[in-house]
C-alpha cells in the first residue's frame, strides 16, 4: 500500500465533509459556516473525479480502515457504479450551495442559517458515506447520519413564520424512514446470521453456500421493502410529497437530486453486487414485483402531478413517477436496462434539481409556491421561467435534452424484454408528463398576476447555479458519452457473469 | 423451543409496528418506533449467542464464547435509536407548540383546511382568462 494522499482518497471522501460539519457549527456565522460547506463540498466533488478517473483506470479500489483486513474492519470498496454515483452527489451539493445562500437568507431567520449548513454537510457526508463503503452495517449507520439531518433540513421549512406543515411533514418522515432503516438492520442481521460477515464482498462470496433457506429470504425482503421506502417506491412514497413540498427550497433542490438516488443505489447494491443478478432475477425474480409497482408509480405519480396547485408538491409527485421510471428500467433485467436506469438516475438529478431551484427562485420573489404566486411571472422572470421550461422539457423527453436520452435508453432496452406495450405505456406516460409542466408553463406565461409582489428576476447567485444546471441538461444530451457509457460498463461489471 | 426468543422478537416488532400505525397520538407512535427498534436490538443480541459460551474476555480457560461483533453493532443502533427518538420528540413539542394538538388525526384536519383554502385562491388563477399581454 502506498503512503500518500492518493490512497486515502476513498475515506478523505467521505470524512472532509463529516468534518466541516461541527467547523461550520463552530462559526455560528452564516457566510463563514456557508463557506465552509461550499469549500467542503467542492473538495468532496474533486476526489469524486479523481476516484472515478482513478477506478477507470486500474479498476476497483479497495481501502481498509485503519489498515484492518476486510472481514474484520470496515472496509471502503470504490467501484465504477459508486465512484460515478459520487460524483453526481458532491456536484449536486456543490452546485446548489451557492444558489441556497440566497434563498436560505430569504426563508429562515438568523438563527437558524449556520444550523442549516451544518445539517447539509451531515446529509452530504451521510449519503457520501452510504455511496463509499463496503460494509453492509456501515450503510446503515451513515444511511441515519443523513436521515436524520434531512428530518432537520425539512423540518427547518417551519423556521420564520414558514408553513408549520413542515414540522408535520418532518415527523411523518421521520417515522416511515426509521421503519425503513430499522427493516435495512434487520435485513442485514440476517444476512448476519447466515454468513458471519458483513462486508459486502464476503457476503456475496458466501450467500450462494445459503441462499436456499428462509433466512436468506427474509434478509432479501426486508432489504427489499427498506431500501424501497428511503427510495419512495410506490407504494411506500407517501413520505416525499410532503417533506418535498414544505421543506426550503435549497433543501428540496438537494434531495430531489440525490437521497432517493442513492437508496436506489443501495437496493441496487444488494439486489445485484450482494444477493447477485441470479439470485435476484432469476431465482427470486424481483423484477415482478418490481414492475408493476414501477407502472403504477408512472401512472400514480403523473396523475397525482396533474391536478396539483403547488409547484413544489407538483414536482414532488413528479419524482415519485420517475422513480418508477427508474425501477422500470431496473426491472427488465438485463445489463442494457440497469445501465438505462443509471442514466436516468443521473439524469433525473439534472434536471429535477433545475426544476427545484426556478420554483425556489420563485418563492424568493413572489413569497411561495403555489399557483397563486406563479401565476404571470413569466415575463418578469424571463431566466427562471427560461429554465423552468427547459427542465420541463428535459422532465418529458424532449429530444435534444437529457431526458430524451433516458427515454430513448429506456424504450430500447425494455423493447427486448417486454415488447411494444411497455414502449407505448412510456410515450403515454410522457404525455401525461407534458401536461403537468404546460400547467406550470401557462400559469407562468398566460395568466395575470394576483399578487401585489415586484415583479423582478431572481438574484444572479441564484440564476448562475440554476442554468449552469441547464446547459449540463443539454450538454450530457450530446456528449452522452460520459453517462451512457459510463452506466453501461458499470451494469457491465456488474452482472459479471450473468447472461 | 430453541426458537422461542426468536418469537419474542417478532411479537415485540409486531407490538412496535401495530402502535404506529393504530395510535393517532404522536407520542405514542414515537414509543412505538422504540418498541419496533428494541426488537431489532434483541434479534442482534440473540444471534451473537452461543449456547454454552461465556462473556468474550481474553482469559485463560475461556474456548467457548458468545459472539463479541452483533453487541457492537447494536451498541451503535442504540444510539441511533436515541438519536431519532430524541429528534422525534423535539419535533412532536414543536408541533404541539404550532398546532396544539399532537393528535394525527386533527393534525390532518388542519393541514386540510389551510389546503382547501390555499387551492380555492389557486383556483382562482385557473379560472381566470388567459392573456396574451402583460399589464
Amino acid at each position: 500500500m502506498e503512503f500518500g494522499w492518493g490512497a486515502h482518497l476513498p475515506i478523505l471522501q467521505v470524512i472532509v465533509v463529516l468534518l466541516a460539519a461541527p467547523l461550520a457549527f463552530l462559526t455560528r456565522r452564516v457566510r463563514a459556516a456557508w463557506l465552509i460547506a461550499f469549500i467542503a463540498s467542492a473538495i468532496a466533488l474533486w476526489i469524486a473525479s479523481r476516484l472515478l478517473i482513478q477506478v477507470q483506470q486500474d479498476g476497483v479500489i479497495v481501502y481498509q480502515l485503519g489498515g484492518w483486513a476486510a472481514p474484520m474492519g470496515i472496509g471502503y470498496h470504490i467501484d465504477l457504479l459508486n465512484a460515478f454515483m459520487l460524483v453526481l452527489v458532491s456536484a449536486i451539493s456543490t452546485i446548489a450551495l451557492p444558489y441556497s445562500l440566497r434563498s436560505i437568507e430569504n426563508e429562515l431567520s438568523a438563527h437558524s442559517q449556520p444550523l442549516f449548513y451544518v445539517y447539509w454537510l451531515l446529509c452530504v457526508a451521510g449519503l457520501l458515506g452510504i455511496l463509499a463503503t463496503g460494509d453492509a452495517f456501515n450503510v446503515f449507520v451513515f444511511l441515519e447520519i443523513s436521515a436524520l439531518s434531512t428530518y432537520a433540513l425539512i423540518a427547518l421549512g417551519s423556521d420564520r413564520g414558514g408553513d408549520r406543515r413542515a414540522l408535520h411533514a418532518s415527523l411523518r418522515y421521520l417515522l416511515l424512514g426509521s421503519i425503513g432503516a430499522t427493516f435495512i438492520v434487520i435485513g442485514i442481521g440476517l444476512l448476519y446470521m447466515m454468513t458471519g460477515t458483513l462486508n459486502m464482498m464476503d457476503l456475496a462470496a458466501r450467500l450462494p453456500a445459503v441462499e436456499d433457506t428462509r433466512t436468506v429470504h427474509a434478509a432479501f425482503a426486508f432489504l427489499v421493502i427498506g431500501t424501497g421506502l428511503k427510495a419512495a417506491m410506490f407504494p411506500l412514497h407517501t413520505w416525499l410529497p410532503d417533506a418535498y413540498t414544505h421543506a426550503p427550497s435549497a433543501t428540496s433542490v438537494l434531495l430531489a437530486g440525490t437521497s432517493t438516488k442513492v437508496a436506489i443505489y443501495v437496493m441496487l447494491r444488494f439486489l445485484i453486487s450482494v444477493f447477485g443478478f441470479e439470485f435476484s432475477f432469476i431465482g427470486i425474480h424481483v423484477e415482478l414485483w418490481l414492475l408493476p409497482l414501477a407502472v403504477l408509480a408512472i401512472l400514480y405519480g403523473s396523475l397525482c402531478a396533474v391536478y396539483q396547485m403547488d409547484a413544489k408538491r407538483l414536482l414532488a409527485y413528479s419524482s415519485v413517477a420517475q422513480v418508477g421510471y427508474i425501477f422500470l428500467a431496473i426491472s427488465i433485467g438485463s445489463a442494457a436496462g440497469i445501465a438505462a436506469g443509471l442514466i436516468h438516475m443521473f439524469n433525473h438529478a439534472l434536471m429535477k434539481a433545475v426544476l427545484f431551484m426556478a420554483i425556489g427562485a420563485v418563492v424568493y420573489r413572489a413569497g411561495g409556491s403555489r399557483l397563486f404566486h406563479i401565476a404571470g411571472f413569466g415575463r418578469a422572470m424571463p431566466w427562471t421561467f427560461g429554465a423552468l421550461l427547459l427542465g420541463g422539457m428535459s422532465l418529458v423527453g424532449v429530444p435534444f435534452t437529457v431526458g430524451f436520452i433516458s427515454k430513448w435508453y429506456l424504450v430500447t432496452s425494455s423493447l427486448d424484454t417486454y415488447g411494444l406495450a411497455l414502449v407505448v405505456f412510456v410515450l403515454a406516460s410522457s404525455l401525461l408528463a407534458a401536461l403537468y409542466v404546460w400547467r406550470l408553463v401557462d400559469v407562468a406565461w398566460f395568466r395575470p398576476v394576483m399578487h401585489e409582489r415586484e415583479l423582478q428576476e431572481a438574484p444572479l447567485s441564484m440564476l448562475l447555479p440554476m442554468w449552469v444546471l441547464v446547459l449540463a441538461n443539454v450538454y450530457f444530451a450530446f456528449d452522452s458519452d460520459l453517462t451512457v457509457g459510463i452506466a453501461q460498463r458499470t451494469a457491465a461489471v456488474l452482472l459479471g457473469g450473468a447472461p | 423451543m430453541q426458537h422461542a426468543p426468536y418469537w419474542l422478537v417478532v411479537v415485540l416488532l409486531m407490538v412496535g409496528f401495530y402502535t404506529m400505525i393504530a395510535s393517532a397520538n404522536l407520542v405514542k407512535r414515537l414509543i412505538g418506533l422504540g418498541v419496533f427498534q428494541v426488537a431489532v436490538f434483541f434479534l442482534y443480541i440473540l444471534l451473537a449467542k452461543v449456547r454454552g459460551g461465556t462473556a468474550p474476555i481474553l482469559e485463560e480457560g475461556i474456548a467457548l464464547y458468545s459472539n463479541p461483533l452483533p453487541h457492537v453493532l447494536i451498541l451503535t443502533a442504540i444510539v441511533v435509536s436515541v438519536a431519532t427518538t430524541a429528534l422525534g420528540l423535539a419535533l412532536v413539542v414543536r408541533i404541539y407548540h404550532a398546532y396544539g394538538s399532537m393528535d394525527e388525526d386533527e393534525l390532518v384536519q388542519h393541514d386540510n383546511e389551510v389546503e382547501s383554502a390555499l387551492a380555492a385562491r389557486d383556483a382562482r388563477v385557473l379560472q381566470a382568462p388567459r392573456k396574451a399581454e402583460s399589464s
